[in-house]
């Protein structure tokens, strides 16, 4: 019997690592409109981060507390240097700058009401403060920005600290987007632009240039606020070292340092994927700084850009910082990126809102555009309904309350009575890079690359 | 009327502004600031129609963010004078450095010499009268309000103007990005006639010409290349 070779067409499938398929479409995407890509959240490649590195908890050399009812403050102080009437928190864990106009008034309320109820701080952004977010946040922090869209010294009177915002780890260096679609009426008015607008704001202060300006500037805050407030300064991680020095050295109270895992509402993609540092690699540069200056305890570090879990603000902590501040971990919580929305009592499907921006859940970064499919990043009336402030108030205050106990679970295994007490020596990494960044050592060796 | 003088040769700043910010509603007492002596951020914050008169130089953000108060400068002034003002008025009797009146929401502020670069920079609704001439960068992405130049101005005036206006009686040494000249109408003429006369400056309007947007940057365009 004839044995005839099976007959089949080979088809090369060998992809390359330098053109590989998101390459090709970014190129094609390119050649096709000439201008860059302008997309919201943070960054999305691989990065060395708090998965990297580990606890060391208690056991024979170490004594672990009872993981239930022994006492682990989570109380925490911001601004203790130079401010008559410090933020005083319940919880380590704070909601970052947001503005309105990137979100939505419903939004903007739900953040208040549950920092409110958790015992923490929610913080402005880029278009001023607004009546619903001032009325419904207990301790609100005020954004001073290059725009200064709406800024004035009433909300200045009427905030709890204020932050000067010197760069955002999404976008160290740039200022903040906000395309047409979202510069509705009211938004148009508190930020003084004509209705429909691509607002650009500016990624440099109008009044101020340079660290020492700065310190005059903060001098200024204080002065009007009759020495009262704490005064913020947030940095988007670049040259962290010598930046939180500066800004110690200007006067700060709090200094804020956003990894470049940090979101935005929109932005150059090459900007997010391309430019600052990892959050991980910050703090450490962070914490050296204030070290170094031996201002650790006397000005307060707060952490952010991808801090998502109990377990990743427990090594933040263990790094140096005194507080978190998280984004787009809140925006999760709120709904962004689920398949449905509640409204009226019941869950209903985004995915034609999805499918109609060209993506699905779980890919959605469309926060420019201002059809959000969950009503979170929107100015759009209809839109807008898919969030209840009363949906968005309790998952808020259901997420923090998840990441508290997931924080004081971690601090008492390590043996702390108090969530600040957890240390470096707690931690070891599990890469080379991490254990390079973190400067803590590789598991199971005493080996700190670069030490 | 009462009149308080505070010598700030003896006197801590802090003192000086706390008493400005305890002042009863409505007051319209006037206050003298002696030896400035270029102190920064002397009168910050006011939200009184109160009269303060600094004799003397100061340094950065006199009467910064101010609303309703008076202030009177008697000397010339640091950066960002009058920054994010909301009501009143600033006076600068001599010159004014980088930065005067940015963001500046509401109020007059008036600068009898010339300014330096980025006067009137992101203005909101403020208005803005300069005697002398400004530096460059000038009204840079106004958003509104009202910049009355009567001298010259450096490069770049306007770049990036939303919808402020700027009236120039010299000449510019460029205009920047989307800024272009247009027209005087009678309703410019008016409102600049209204806004020397409350800056006590007697130029002809009709010797100034007007600066204003001309709206192509609004959108993103890709082809405007690297123009915004």
């Amino acid at each position: 019997m004839d044995m005839k070779p099976i007959a089949f067409k080979r088809v090369s499938q060998e992809e390359s690592a330098t053109f590989d398929r998101s390459v090709i479409d970014y190129i094609q995407n390119a050649a096709a409109h000439g201008l860059y890509e302008i997309r919201g959240l943070g960054a999305k490649r691989k990065l060395p981060h708090f998965d990297d590195l580990l606890f060391l908890a208690g056991s024979l050399s170490r004594y672990p507390l009872e993981g239930y009812r022994e006492k682990c403050v989570t109380k925490t102080l911001l601004g203790t240097r130079f401010a008559k009437k410090p933020v005083e928190l319940d919880i380590p864990i704070t909601i970052a700058g947001m503005s309105f106009g990137a979100l939505s008034a419903n939004v903007k309320e739900s953040l208040g009401r549950a920092a409110s109820e958790m015992g923490t701080s929610t913080t402005t952004g880029d278009g001023g403060m607004t009546q619903e977010e001032r009325g419904s946040s207990k301790t609100l922090v005020y954004q001073c920005l290059p725009s200064r869209y709406g800024f004035n010294p009433d909300d200045v009177r009427r905030a709890d600290a204020i932050e000067v915002v010197i760069g955002q780890g999404a976008k160290p260096g740039g200022g903040g987007m906000l395309l047409g679609q979202k510069v509705n009426p009211r938004v148009a008015k508190m930020r003084t632009l004509p209705e429909g607008v691509d607002q650009r704001s500016a990624c440099r202060h109008p009044d101020w240039t340079g660290p020492d300006d700065l310190a005059i500037k903060i001098q200024e805050l204080r002065e009007l606020t009759d020495w009262e407030k704490p005064i913020y300064v947030k940095v988007g991680a670049t040259r962290v070292f010598n930046d939180v020095k500066l800004a110690v050295h200007s006067g700060a109270d709090v200094v804020v340092v956003d990894g470049m895992q940090g979101g935005t509402a929109a932005t150059q993609t090459c900007f997010i994927e391309h430019v600052g540092i990892p959050t991980l690699a910050a703090v450490r540069q962070a914490v050296d700084a204030l070290e170094d200056l031996n201002m650790k305890g006397q000005v307060q570090l707060i952490v952010s850009g991808g801090i998502r879990t109990g377990a990743d603000v427990a090594k933040a902590l263990a790094m140096g910082a005194d507080a978190v501040a998280l984004g787009q971990g809140i925006l999760f919580a709120l709904g962004c990126n689920a398949e449905t929305y509640v409204q009226d009592g019941q869950h209903h499907s985004a995915l034609e809102s999805y499918d109609a921006l060209g993506t699905a859940p779980g890919f959605c970064h469309h926060c420019h555009t201002g059809k959000c499919p969950v009503g979170v990043t929107t100015q759009d009336e209809v839109l807008e309904q898919r969030l209840h402030p009363d949906v968005g108030a309790r998952r808020v205050r259901n997420y923090l309350k998840t990441l508290n106990m997931e924080l004081t679970t971690i601090a008492r295994a390590c043996g702390k009575q108090n969530v600040h007490h957890l240390e470096r020596e707690d931690l070891v990494a599990l890469t080379i890079e991490a254990a390079a960044m973190a400067g803590v050592p590789l598991a199971g060796t005493s080996w700190v690359p670069g030490r | 009327m009462e009149r308080v003088t505070f010598d700030l040769a003896s006197t801590p700043l802090r003192e000086v502004n706390g008493y400005l910010h305890r002042l009863p509603g409505g007051d319209q007492s006037h206050v003298d600031v002696k030896n400035p002596d270029g102190a920064h951020n002397i009168a910050v914050g006011l939200d009184q129609p109160v009269t303060v008169e600094i004799h003397g130089h100061a340094g950065y953000y006199a009467g910064g963010m101010n609303k309703q108060a008076s202030v009177i400068v008697h000397g010339s002034a640091g950066t960002g004078v009058a920054e994010n003002m909301m009501s009143g008025k600033v006076h600068v009797k001599g010159f004014a450095s980088n930065g005067a009146g940015a963001t500046a929401h509401g109020g007059l502020l008036v600068i009898d010499g010339d300014a330096g670069l980025r006067c009137g920079i992101s203005l909101k609704g403020g208005d803005i009268v300069v005697g002398g001439s400004v530096g460059s960068f000038s009204a840079f992405m106004a958003q509104a309000g009202r910049m009355v130049i009567c001298g010259d101005a450096g490069d770049a005036l306007g770049d990036s103007l939303y919808e402020a206006v700027i009236y120039l009686r010299g000449e510019a040494k460029s205009l920047g990005a989307d800024a272009r000249f247009e027209p005087m109408t009678d309703a410019d003429l008016k409102t600049l006639g209204d806004l020397l006369a409350a800056a006590g400056m007697d130029h002809d309007p009709k010797s100034f010409k007007r600066i204003a947007s001309s709206r192509s940057l609004y959108h993103w365009n890709a082809d405007a290349n690297q123009e915004y």
